[in-house]
């Protein structure tokens, strides 16, 4: 058998096959604007490239870091995951639910209650009404709200509102789950829970792919690590020498 | 669709997805618990925090029609050359109300949105068909208060006028949400769009026969521009609805046009071409929506 073989035996959960994203920086805002700008002979816009050739697959009930400083294209890479943005070329595949905690409350209406606000964020976050009624008091449970659940949400205090979005968010039916800075929510009792909660899906097997600067956690919650350099795949091995290899020479230079 | 790493040759591809890619106005069904909680949130959270609530939905018309009568039907006279000018007028207005504000609402709702569409993936298709369906829930209210002053009048519904008043609100709602995916698209990259939907719309009043009879266009305008001013969507619409509520309780012996019901059925097909690019616009640049907003 051959290691590509032994790669494939179990199929794999996401494949990111030679992606690239670039942005265009436009310069004008209207067009009017661009109008001008055209009969100027300016230019409209630059090119910039976030993401360039990445390949490589995840499999099945694998977690994952992608690790690299600001700016070096893991949130673009995230976001084309879930499917925000789609890729320029190569191809990107996902099998099973894709769910992420990637700016938890997002959907979240200031004027509707806590309770509106949970079904409304768990069918934005592709649920159907059976399955949220199912996971309702787990969601409400673990965000530790009960009392202000029929309160508007407006009125909560900010570690209010960011466990119920993390909790709502945490309770999505999901096979692979996309992480970005986590565990920056609530006090250390949460973010205590948040850790178990965690540790529950990685024995479910589930798919993890997670964003964060955070090493200590990151070593703990991942078995691979994937680095990137303004948009260049550079590393990608067992979590331990990813961190190392983050943290020497060889990423630092060009 | 062919992978480039060799060793994902073997790969059995049906069983993936690509993460961003939808069915179009397909998906809207499939996500019909998200679509019913969007519209649930904007009739919900429109008249938070004012007294008068949900009546300020019925002052604007309430107003706008008024004005109308007593300027049209008292002042220049429209009353004596239309029977029953008053539910003529409304039953137009209503059809017009309708449109201006599903146009506009869908135009506007992706920047609007513009906080969940740069950060969750959902059918972008949602906001706008939400949009629309949000202004018919507004539209109904209106449609029960002109129910009210018809059977006043004494109306009696037919299978011909319940068959006119559907036909015309399938056509106005795709001619709505056609022009709304079309132009709200459009207004991701440019928001030039939403001002000249404003433009639009304030044509809107005028291009259709709500204030005035169709036969003084007819008076003035040669056959083949009367042509299109009588298959115009928003024109048949109308139409429909006098011929649902109004017309019944008119004595006017010729109040529509000769081949009235084939200029409607030209009027639903252009309608449904219009959604239909509209989609297709809509699809092309929705996978630069995130990054435009």
């Amino acid at each position: 058998m051959s290691a590509d073989d032994t790669a494939l035996k179990s199929m794999p959960a996401l494949v990111v096959d030679a992606v690239s994203k670039r942005f265009h920086l436009k310069h004008t805002h209207s067009l009017k604007e661009t109008f001008i700008a055209w009969t100027k002979r300016k230019q409209l816009r630059s090119d910039f490239t976030a993401l360039e050739d990445i390949t490589f697959t995840v499999p099945e009930g694998q977690s994952v870091a992608v690790m690299g400083y600001n700016g070096s294209g893991k949130s673009t890479l995230l976001k084309l995951m879930s499917g925000v943005l789609r890729p320029d070329s190569g191809t990107l595949l996902t099998r099973g639910r894709v769910a992420g905690l990637i700016e938890v409350g997002a959907g979240f209406h200031p004027d509707l209650t806590g309770r509106e606000n949970v079904y409304l964020n768990a069918a934005i976050l592709g649920m159907k009404e059976h399955e949220i009624d199912q996971v309702f008091d787990d969601i409400v449970q673990f965000a530790e709200i009960e009392e202000f659940l029929d309160q508007e949400v407006k009125h909560y205090s900010s570690g209010m509102f960011m466990r119920l979005a993390f909790s709502v968010a945490i309770h999505v039916r999901l096979d692979i789950l996309l992480v970005d800075e986590i565990l920056s929510v609530g006090d250390a009792p949460f973010r205590e829970k948040c850790r178990m909660k965690f540790e529950e899906m990685l024995e479910a097997e589930k798919t993890m792919v997670v964003v964060s600067h955070d090493m200590e956690m990151v070593r703990e919650l991942c078995s691979r690590g994937i680095v990137i350099k303004k948009g260049k795949l550079r590393f990608d091995g067992a979590i331990d020498e990813a961190i190392a290899y983050l943290q020497s020479e060889a990423y630092l230079k060009d | 669709m062919a992978l480039k790493d060799p060793a994902l040759a073997s790969l059995n591809l049906s069983e993936f997805d690509v993460p961003g890619r939808g069915h179009g106005l397909l998906d809207v069904f499939r996500w019909r618990f998200l679509l019913k909680l969007l519209v649930r949130k904007e009739t919900a959270t429109r008249y938070r925090n004012s007294a008068l609530g949900w009546i300020w939905s019925y002052v604007r018309p309430a107003a706008q029609f008024l004005i109308f009568y007593i300027v049209l039907g008292k002042f220049i006279g429209m009353e004596r050359g239309v029977e029953n000018f008053a539910l003529y007028l409304f039953s137009g207005i209503i059809v017009i109300n309708l449109f201006n504000e599903g146009f506009s609402n869908s135009t506007k709702t992706l920047v609007d949105n513009a906080h969940l569409v740069r950060k969750i993936y959902l059918p972008r298709e949602l906001f706008p068909v939400a949009a629309v369906i949000v202004s018919f829930v507004h539209f109904m209210p209106q449609v029960g208060v002109l129910l009210v002053v018809c059977l006043f009048f004494g109306w009696l519904p037919s299978l011909s006028m319940v068959g006119a008043i559907l036909l015309g609100l399938i056509t106005v709602l795709a001619f709505t949400l056609g022009l709304g995916m079309f132009f709200g698209s459009l207004n991701v990259p440019f928001r030039d769009a939403q001002n000249f939907v404003e433009l639009i719309l304030l044509f809107a009043t005028w291009v259709s026969p709500v204030l005035y009879s169709w036969k003084m266009v007819a008076d003035v305008l040669p056959q083949w521009l009367v042509d299109i001013y009588l298959v115009n969507p928003l024109t048949t619409t109308v139409q429909l609805f006098h011929y649902g509520f109004w017309a019944p309780v008119s004595t006017d012996p010729h109040p529509f046009p000769d081949g009235f019901w084939n200029y409607a059925v030209i009027g639903l097909v252009i309608s449904l071409l219009v959604l239909f690019i509209g989609q297709l616009v809509f699809r092309k640049l929705e996978p630069k929506f995130a990054q435009d907003l």
